[in-house]
């Protein structure tokens, strides 16, 4: 396998984006990301989408997005993982270029949630249909069951639950991409409407359009075109867990995270005390909790209590955790977040980020999970 | 008319038959043409026994344009006797009544209407024992 680094990315503004069609959106992000790598042609592409059909009607995106794009007759390849096709999307056009296929791979995501589909059922495709969905189970059901199995398992309290979105907004303030650039308090959490008890809106992620794109090359052609700090992906794994929530032996812990973090840090020859920072898949507050113990970055049951510490936060850190704002304030274009997970990691470590920047960011991470988990990508990116 | 992808599930969501292994015992709801366990291809068709305990629950507020006349109403995931475990609606209860690991059991109940025509669709919930 080839080293391949990352050496460009682009994305839109996260939001309600009424005026931009599904195709413009994604066009902006790719534009913006081919122009960053200084590049003049991309070999193949990959769309991350998680239901262009049925939030907008259409599929075949590989073919609409290389058509408006304007980089026909290259291979073009839709692929799906729930909330983690953006993620795939990135491990898709890793692989492409490790085994030599191809030299310059754009990896792309989007989705335009907002064109007036029924949002909680287009969501709840991601979950058993049959055997969850057919009971009235919604996604943020099935993550409040999580929260209260956690909550009566390790007593994680709803404060400290409600530190996650507390942390996450203050950190997508100063994110101009977010969709949300606002702080909130402990309170306004807790005195939200009730979506699914004990989760209430505001530990949700949020309706959103948005795309984002980077671009993948090998180190060679890296080392020729980029300048120092070249990005390189130091691993790309991916790992299945049922579909259904309720088949699993555990509704706290997350097989698939579990799975693909050690097979990720065993790759890149580190534990998770080497990451400096994390973007982590936070679709409800509650999952960044799960996620953080899961990573290894807190004991089983710790995740809570170190949210509340502040021991995520980037100013005092032991390990800085969504500084783009997470889903929570950046916002959730389905399938266009594992690719703006991995952009804040290349800002991060590129010091690009701004005020949100970490210091002495060396390695970073991205989790990106689809369902309650089924899927999970994991990505290390670290700058040489 | 009604329609394949809802009575095929009839065995399972009427009378709640399941797969066991013939190799390793494990017990699959709804059943499976392999065993991830012991990857045998070999079944029996059991019924479950309807009773278990409540391992989590929800109550869902926000529901789906297709529930959401029913909202709101209790979610939980109950482990039946047999170790199976599965998503229902728990029906006929006082929300803060609802505690992890209280005991209850299936009963055959109404679960949605499919279609413009609003062909009722039926299925098992959980009551209190």
């Amino acid at each position: 396998m080839k080293d391949v680094a990352v050496i460009g990315v682009g994305m839109t503004q996260f939001g309600e984006l009424w005026n931009k069609s599904i195709k413009d959106i994604f066009v902006e992000a790719a534009l913006k990301a081919i122009e960053n790598a200084k590049v003049d042609h991309i070999d193949s592409m990959y769309v991350g989408s998680m239901s262009s059909g049925l939030f907008v009607g259409q599929e075949h995106l590989g073919a609409v997005m290389a058509d408006y794009l304007g980089v026909n007759p290259i291979p073009a390849t839709r692929v799906e993982s729930a909330c983690a096709s953006g993620g795939l999307a990135f491990r898709q056009a890793y692989l492409e270029v490790a085994s030599g296929c191809s030299e310059i791979v754009l990896a792309g995501g989007v989705e335009k949630m907002t064109d007036g589909a029924d949002v909680t059922e287009a969501l709840a495709t991601a979950a058993d249909q049959e055997y969850e969905v057919y009971q009235g189970v919604t996604f943020p059901g099935l993550y409040a069951m999580i929260a209260n199995a956690h909550m009566h398992q390790y007593k994680t309290t709803r404060k400290q639950i409600a530190s996650v979105a507390v942390k996450n907004h203050k950190n997508g303030v100063n994110n101009p991409n977010a969709q949300f650039r606002s702080e909130i308090s402990i309170d306004k959490v807790l005195s939200s409407t009730l979506v699914a008890d004990p989760l209430r809106l505001l530990d949700c992620s949020p309706v959103s359009d948005g795309g984002a794109a980077v671009i993948l090359c090998s180190m060679d052609i890296a080392k020729k075109i980029t300048k120092s700090p070249i990005i390189r992906i130091k691993a790309s794994v991916q790992a299945s867990d049922t579909i259904a929530l309720h088949s699993r032996k555990s509704f706290t812990t997350l097989n698939s995270v579990t799975t693909a973090a050690q097979k990720a840090y065993k790759v890149a020859g580190i534990t998770s005390k080497d990451i400096n920072f994390a973007e982590v898949h936070d679709c409800f507050t509650i999952a960044e909790i799960v996620v953080s113990e899961d990573l290894g970055f807190f004991e089983k049951g710790c995740g809570g209590p170190a949210v509340e510490e502040g021991s995520t936060s980037i100013e005092q850190g032991k390990i800085p955790i969504n500084t783009s704002g997470g889903l929570k304030s950046k916002g959730h274009p389905v399938g266009a977040t594992g690719i703006a997970q991995v952009i804040e990691c290349y800002e991060q470590l590129t010091g690009q980020a701004g005020k949100r920047q970490v210091k002495n960011a060396r390695i970073g991470l991205t989790q990106n999970m689809g369902g309650s988990g089924a899927s999970c990508v994991i990505n290390i990116l670290e700058a040489i | 008319m009604i329609s394949p992808k809802y009575f095929r599930e009839i065995p399972q969501r009427y009378r709640l038959e399941a797969g066991k292994c013939s190799k390793c015992g494990m017990i699959y709801f709804p059943p499976r043409l392999v065993c991830p366990e012991c990857k045998s291809k070999q079944f029996e068709l059991i019924k479950l026994n309807p009773e278990g305990k409540l391992l989590t629950y929800t109550i869902i507020r926000v529901a789906s344009d297709k529930f959401s006349i029913q909202a709101p109403y209790a979610v939980g995931i109950v482990e039946l006797k047999d170790g199976v475990k599965l998503t229902t609606q728990i029906a006929d209860v006082d929300f803060d009544k609802i505690k992890i690991g209280m005991k209850l059991k299936l009963v055959f109940r109404k679960i949605q209407d499919e279609g413009a025509a609003g062909l009722h669709c039926y299925g098992y919930k959980a009551i209190v024992i």
